[in-house]
């Protein structure tokens, strides 16, 4: 009996209480940096696409979702010809993110992507490509390590040895 | 002329209160449960109510083929009628009144026995084994309660000396009857809310249980007259519990007595959401012990003791 009176009491205290719920639509959540939401891809300092169409990320794909075609411009560089990501396919497990050795493609903290047509949720390469650095500032693929592209000559780039001449008896 | 105006009057109060409801239980129970409820349609949501009609006069009115079809539509407006009838002798104030009866109390009890035969026949007409288990359910309850109910009511009458509502609020003048009267109260409130079948004594519908219990063959309108009925109930047992026990329309007469009348069965409305916001569902059987073996015991014990102080005190 008491008990019923008490959690009566109790319930009727409740409506003291802050409420939980969020006006979602008008009131966003805050979403940390490293939420895994839409996926994005995103651009070296000098403007140019970072991607270099490795397919790792489609490799590491555990639904399939990422579809790419690589080609190369005439410096060497390599590019996705095209780059496609089924949204309705993917689980946001950020694995792409992990796989690319660029930095390029990453996960940006937005949810909103609900459409009325099924196939408005296959994002193309103009839809995915954004015109900044994404979450990883002054980085550049080219710079840091790797072949001559147009970027760098060999041996120039960040915390790169210039090459031994392997044939010099000097050394 | 005069008499239909306050049939109609009263029939309007009730039936936009019992719609009302509807909105009022869902906010109330979002606050009881730190949330908001329907706050999107209209100001504060109250056009959920509207939303809601909407929809459910467009559904379809499904009437199953295995069904008892005569007695599977007549079921509803029993609750309806019955509810809607016991209306017509509560006092709302000293003159707002459809029917100043001298058997007001034995009108609604047996008006409220009569609304059980919508549940009873409601289950059965639908030949569904979970409808036919709440109907069960229903009559089980309806036994147990409505023998304590009833006898909840006589130590009131006993100090109004009156059957009729109305008497009964004047003979509040001198004080209201909770306090003489308090176990007679407490004993009309559970009765009332298994009357209603509302949470904690929802054993006819039991949506855990039984699907949705007697009315989980209805759809559409005949669903809709059920969900109304429920609020209606509320309401009735509401207002009844404020006639016999606080007074009625009594109160500081800086406001009028229907003000007083209407804000005393809204704290019992709220009383009553509350309750459903805080307690689970006992099982029937537990619902039919508490009832013959503690509550019938005390409210007899009730009448002898107002009996006895009557007698002692000569009123």
């Amino acid at each position: 009996m008491i008990s019923i009176l008490r959690s009566i009491w109790y319930v009727f205290l409740h409506a003291f209480h802050r409420r939980e719920t969020q006006g979602y639509p008008e009131k966003k959540p805050y979403l940390p940096p490293r939420y895994r939401g839409r996926i994005i891809l995103s651009r070296d300092p000098e403007g140019k696409e970072r991607c270099v169409a490795c397919y790792l990320c489609a490799a590491a794909c555990p639904v399939d979702c990422i579809a790419l075609q690589a080609a190369e411009d005439p410096d060497g560089r390599r590019y996705p010809l095209f780059f496609r990501i089924n949204f309705s396919r993917c689980i946001f497990c950020g694995f792409c993110e992990d796989a690319c050795p660029t930095y390029a493609i990453q996960l940006i903290p937005d949810f909103e992507m609900g459409e009325y047509d099924r196939k408005n949720m296959v994002y193309e390469k103009q839809h995915l490509l954004i015109a900044g650095q994404g979450k990883y500032h002054g980085y550049n693929f080219y710079r840091v390590a790797g072949a001559e592209m147009g970027v760098k000559g060999t041996g120039e780039g960040e915390n790169e040895l210039k090459p031994v001449d392997l044939k010099n008896l000097i050394h | 002329m005069k008499y239909a105006f306050i049939i109609a009057g009263v029939l309007l109060i009730a039936l936009t209160i019992a719609a009302g409801l509807i909105w009022v239980e869902r906010r109330l129970l979002a606050l009881f449960q730190d949330r908001y409820g329907p706050n999107r349609v209209g100001p504060f949501g109250l056009f959920q109510v509207l939303a809601d009609m909407i929809k459910i006069f467009f559904k379809e009115d499904w009437i199953p083929p295995f069904a008892d079809k005569a007695v599977f539509v007549l079921a509803p407006g029993i609750l309806i009628a019955t509810i809607l009838l016991t209306f017509a002798v509560i006092p709302f104030t000293g003159n707002f009144l459809v029917l100043d009866s001298n058997i007001g109390i034995l009108f609604f009890l047996g008006n409220s026995s009569l609304g059980v035969y919508s549940i009873v026949l409601g289950g059965w007409a639908s030949n569904n084994k979970y409808s036919l288990l709440g109907s069960i359910r229903a009559s089980a309850q309806m036994l147990t309660y409505e023998v304590f109910m009833g006898l909840s009511l006589v130590g009131v009458v006993m100090m109004a000396n009156s059957f009729s509502l109305k008497e009964i609020v004047e003979a509040q003048r001198g004080g209201w009857f909770i306090f003489p009267q308090f176990v007679a109260f407490v004993i009309f409130l559970i009765a009332g809310i298994a009357e209603t079948h509302r949470v904690p004594f929802d054993i006819p519908e039991a949506e855990g249980e039984l699907v949705a219990g007697f009315h989980s063959e209805y759809s559409g309108m005949k669903f809709g007259m059920f969900f109304v009925g429920e609020y209606l109930g509320v309401t009735l047992i509401s207002s009844l519990i404020v006639t016999l026990f606080f007074g009625g329309w009594l109160g500081p007469s800086f406001l009028p007595p229907a003000f007083w009348f209407f804000f005393k069965t809204a704290i019992f409305i709220c009383l009553f959401i509350l309750i459903r916001a805080s307690l689970p569902r006992p099982r029937y059987d537990q619902l039919m012990e508490v009832g013959w073996k503690v509550l019938l015991p005390l409210v007899l014990l009730n009448i002898l003791v107002t009996g006895g102080i009557i007698i002692y005190l000569n009123l």
